[in-house]
């Protein structure tokens, strides 16, 4: 791994969070500066800041999009109790011409009384949904029943929690054999007692959210909580981030009679749990297809989890910031000079790639093992040439080649 | 199985881990973004305004010389899973190995470009980074060539050694380049690195090419010749199995135990002591360890020195024996205190016969899936997985495969190859794609079109769907309805269809006009999508007929709109007004019963509720026009009576 680009964000406060649309094209930051900044990346691949406005009247904490399905729409939750949806709309020609583009704040969502933790949409295939949790122990489920107007949301469910929630993750799968599944956690100090993690399923009789589960064993404050995609499996995988990280399996167990109207029970396993982050883990999150989960803690780093094809999990990569000043204290100049020997950052990048092979092809004793690796221009069919008379030809053309040896590396 | 753990690497953020300590972090396509951050919340509060730095995880992928190589290998990879039908398990074996020969040819076709744009390269840096990628590749095609002597072809005993000859030879081509240098000097026979090449070709196993040097000292040494001479027997006599001959290994090792106790013999009469490079050649010929360890220089690895070792004492090696040899190899070779590589545990592993080994610490010293992915899926189909006792055969090469393909969808291109690895993953190759493909970036139409064909063909309904209700939503809100209403109709989403057939109509309500024609007069069987759109559809058809002066269908259609109710209630006055100039023709268009359907619509309409919240004004133009309606009905049923009375004569 390597870094590829460094964008001075340009924010006048802390960065709390980053989130990219759907396709990876455009990008979303929210921070303490109580602004929401959207970049878009051009053809030429550099990342440019389309939109910048104030969101809210304190610290925006999370920003998140809308399948596109729905347009271009940002939902942002901040300190100052409220959650807002934002669309952007086409706007005058002479904004486009400068790059720029417009949002206009479709709704202020005001029924929490504490700071809304976290916002995000539900799976595109329940329709526009929105849920937020906030610290006074709500999650609350808005729907926008007509997409074209996302000036009308109306809230569906509340599900008291009882413990001041931190973070919220809907199950996406789409399976007709899961009914909409919500995952809570709570970073509620005060009560040491109670398990933190719980599940919440809706029922279609009743039509109302019903609690499932509660992850009895996770009693540490949670700080955040992901499910991973359901790649078409029966049992739903969970990563928690709280003292550790932690990925849960949730197997679903046959209901006892056809009939029974209660919410599903799970069998909950611990499919692993690592500690490397040494105190508190922040963040939690898998990659596309659940094949890498990245988890952010105390030790200032992100670390990447993997599992192979046994199901056993490791550590496969690690970022740490390297703790220096930027140059010019950090003014947006000087970082975006941080960024650019793009040829130079190559260089690094291959040289980690290659890490297990290199050093051993420039050590002493098999230094010269390049060289004679060399292949020679006659492919695999022309190996053995047993008459040295008829060998010239061949000869000729290798000697081309063993010129061409790459001797840098000694 | 023993479990290396490797130390994960550690990438340095710069400018990051100073004003605040935790890393925030969000996974994208291909990278993961990164950013300073606090998440405890006391502490300074940031001090200079925070950087976003892109981390990219696969670097490869964007070589456009690796390109070659991905693009190159999918097509033969899409070939092997093709032979699996339509050929007897006979002759598998040989189009595995030719599959295999291809997969290296086109790495070395991959190395030697690389090594063309090292040298061509006026950047020092990107040089180096085409010379590690060569070196990377080096050892890739090192240890797939062993993999295919040892597994792929299973050469047996005789033919073994052989195989790995030619791959000792092929691997250590600097021989020929010296060779070459000495023929060409003025004088052979004195150059310094005379003996070094005659060695070297002992040592590989090329004895006519080693006479043919030796002739040129011995031409020039009459004295000394009678010890050239048997030098050049020894080396002309040595026995080569031949594994197409009719000669069995039996057969074989008898001849060879007598040619090797003539080598014997030499050196116990001394017969070259006169000549101590003559000397260090019959003791390579007799197998002495000592000897051949003395010529660490010319075999430079411990893999050669075992070829040359095994071609000199068990030119019939089996199979099952090789790991002994190797491991003790390797030990006397690099000696005690050396520490192995991974490249050299790699190859001893294969010598071993551990293919699960070999896999797997290729997984971890390389970056790369490519060559796993591609090596595992050859042997798989082999299959060698099952006969190796890995039961979980398969999911190892469905895991390395899945890998790799999803590597290439973090490509803007390549994403189209990773598809037909997709295809070829029987356990969870279509979750995969699906969960990949509908993020593909859908740039442009075309690339739109793509996308949707590959979703199409694999009946990924779901997807299907959703990149076209993303693309209608898309140009509606750019204004082009057409483009959208398309787009939904692929979809086959009603709700929205009725929203943009509503938007049209709006359209035509400002504008007179319709807009997208061409669309709509070929809507066909899809204008059953929604009402809405079934109206729009019949409604434009109405207007077509009447351009067309087809005036009695245009009416027709235009009366059955109102009576089977197609048409919202909202657009029947319109409907009505576009009736006035059919009624106000010379010629009778509508019938005395259409003329009444008509009068019944009007009457209809009007004794439905009135819009309260209209102005007097717009009341008084309703009103102006319901009577205009009435009278121009009324003509026309006069018309039409009388028309209907009259007996044609």
């Amino acid at each position: 791994m390597f870094v590829a680009k460094s964008i001075a964000a340009d924010h006048k406060d802390l960065i709390h969070d980053v989130s990219y649309d759907f396709h990876g094209r455009r990008m979303a930051t929210c921070s303490s500066d109580q602004s929401v900044k959207v970049w878009d990346k051009g053809d030429d691949g550099e990342w440019h800041c389309t939109a910048s406005w104030k969101t809210h009247s304190g610290s925006v904490w999370r920003v998140t999009w809308a399948h596109p399905e729905f347009g271009q729409v940002l939902a942002s939750c901040s300190f100052d109790r409220t959650a807002a949806v934002w669309e952007e709309i086409v706007g005058e020609s002479n904004d486009k011409q400068r790059g720029q583009s417009h949002w206009i704040k479709r709704t202020t969502l005001v029924d929490s009384r504490t700071s809304v933790t976290d916002v995000k949409f539900a799976p595109k295939h329940m329709g526009l949904m929105l849920t937020t949790c906030s610290a006074d122990g709500v999650v609350r489920i808005y729907e926008a029943p007509d997409v074209m107007n996302l000036s009308q949301w109306s809230l569906q469910h509340e599900i008291s929690c009882k413990l001041s929630c931190s973070c919220i993750s809907w199950n996406p799968s789409s399976s007709r054999a899961h009914p909409p599944m919500i995952a809570v956690g709570s970073d509620d100090s005060n009560i040491t007692y109670s398990g933190k993690v719980q599940i919440y399923e809706y029922n279609e009789n009743t039509r109302k959210y019903a609690k499932a589960e509660t992850l009895m064993t996770v009693t540490d404050p949670v700080h955040d909580i992901t499910f991973a995609p359901n790649l078409g499996r029966s049992f739903h995988v969970l990563a928690i981030a709280t003292k550790d990280v932690r990925i849960f399996k949730l197997i679903p167990m046959r209901r006892e009679s056809a009939n029974s109207s209660g919410p599903t029970k799970f069998e909950v396993q611990v499919m692993a749990q690592f500690d490397s982050h040494n105190s508190q883990v922040w963040r939690v999150s898998w990659n596309i297809t659940s094949t890498l989960l990245a988890s952010s803690g105390d030790d200032g780093c992100v670390r990447l989890w993997k599992a192979n094809y046994m199901d056993n999990w490791k550590c496969t990569g690690i970022l740490r910031g390297d703790g220096s000043p930027v140059n010019g204290s950090g003014h947006a100049a000087a970082l975006s000079a941080v960024g650019v020997p793009v040829a130079a950052q190559m260089v690094v990048g291959a040289a980690s790639a290659g890490r297990y092979f290199f050093p051993h092809l420039d050590s002493p004793r098999a230094g010269s093992r390049l060289a004679h690796l060399l292949p020679p221009p006659s492919l695999i069919e022309q190996i053995y040439e047993p008459d040295l008379s008829h060998a010239p030809q061949i000869r000729q053309r290798h000697t081309a080649n063993s010129t061409n040896q790459p001797t840098e590396h000694d | 199985m023993e479990e290396v753990d490797v130390e994960p690497s550690t990438t340095l953020i710069p400018g990051a881990g100073f004003y605040q300590k935790h890393l925030g972090f969000e996974w994208g396509p291909g990278d993961l973004i990164v950013y300073e951050t606090n998440y405890k919340l006391q502490g300074p509060r940031s001090a200079g305004s925070p950087s976003v730095h892109i981390v990219r995880r696969d670097e490869d992928i964007c070589s456009p010389i690796l390109r070659k190589l991905f693009s190159e290998s999918h097509l033969i990879f899409v070939g092997l899973q093709k032979i699996k039908e339509d050929v007897p398990s006979k002759n598998k074996k040989s189009q595995f190995v030719s599959i295999s020969k291809n997969y290296r040819s086109v790495i070395r076709a991959c190395m030697e470009e690389l090594q063309q744009n090292a040298v061509s390269t006026q950047s020092g840096s990107l040089a180096s980074q085409y010379g590690d990628q060569v070196s990377i590749l080096l050892a890739i095609e090192l240890i797939w060539n062993l993999c295919e002597v040892l597994f792929i072809d299973a050469a047996p005993a005789g033919s073994l050694l052989l195989q790995l000859l030619d791959w000792v030879r092929l691997h250590k081509s600097d021989v020929d380049a010296k060779a070459r240098e000495v023929l060409q000097s003025d004088s052979p026979a004195q150059h310094q690195s005379y003996w070094d090449v005659v060695i070297s070709l002992v040592l590989q196993g090329r004895t006519d090419e080693a006479r043919q040097v030796l002739s040129k000292q011995a031409s020039l040494r009459a004295e000394s010749s009678s010890v050239f001479k048997r030098m050049d027997g020894l080396l002309q006599t040595m026995p080569i199995f031949n594994p197409t001959g009719t000669q069995t290994l039996t057969e074989f090792e008898v001849k060879w135990r007598h040619w090797h106790e003539e080598c014997d013999r030499c050196l116990q009469d001394n017969t070259f002591a006169s000549n101590r490079h003559l000397e260090t050649i019959c003791k390579i010929l007799v197998g002495d360890e000592d000897t051949l360890l003395e010529q660490k220089e010319l075999l430079s690895t411990w893999y050669h020195f075992l070829v040359t070792r095994l071609l000199f004492t068990h030119p019939t090696i089996k199979p099952p024996d090789l790991h002994y040899y190797a491991q003790s190899s390797m030990n006397m070779f690099l000696g005690p205190r050396a520490s192995p590589e991974p490249l050299d545990i790699i190859l001893l592993s294969a010598f071993e016969f551990d293919l699960h080994q070999v896999i797997k610490d290729c997984s971890i010293a390389l970056n790369n899936w490519w060559f796993v992915a591609h090596l595992t899926d050859l042997l798989d189909h082999c299959k060698l997985l099952q006969s190796h006792n890995l039961h979980f055969g398969s999911n190892l090469r469905e895991f390395l495969v899945l890998e790799y393909a999803s590597g290439l969808f973090t490509h803007h291109s390549l994403w189209q190859l990773a598809v037909d690895y997709f295809d070829h993953c029987p356990e969870f190759g279509r979750v995969y794609l699906e969960l990949q493909i509908e993020r593909v970036p859908l740039d442009t139409e075309r690339k739109a079109i793509k996308v949707l064909r590959i979703c199409e063909d694999r009946q990924m309904s779901e997807q299907v769907r959703s990149i076209c209700k993303i693309m209608a939503k898309r140009a509606l809100r750019n204004n082009r309805l057409g483009s959208a209403l398309s787009w939904t109709i692929r979809a086959k989403d009603a709700a929205f269809a009725t929203l943009i057939s509503e938007r049209f109509l709006q359209d035509y309500s400002n504008k007179g006009s319709f807009t997208d024609l061409d669309l709509l007069d070929n809507l066909g069987p899809a204008m059953l999508l929604s009402d809405s759109l079934t109206f729009l559809g019949k409604y434009r058809e109405f207007h077509r007929l009447y351009g067309e002066k087809r005036f009695s269908e245009a009416a027709r259609l235009l009366l059955s709109l109102m009576t089977a109710k197609i048409a919202p209630r909202s657009l029947w006055m319109t409907l009505l007004t576009d009736a006035l100039p059919l009624l106000e023709q010379k010629e009778v268009i509508f019938s005395v019963d259409q003329t009444y359907e008509l009068m019944s619509c009007l009457e209809e309409l009007n004794s439905g509720t009135k819009h309260s919240n209209l102005t007097d004004q717009d009341e008084d133009i309703e009103s102006t026009k319901t009577e205009l309606l009435r009278l121009a009905l009324a003509r026309n049923l006069t018309m039409a009576i009388v028309k209907e009375g009259t007996i044609e004569t």
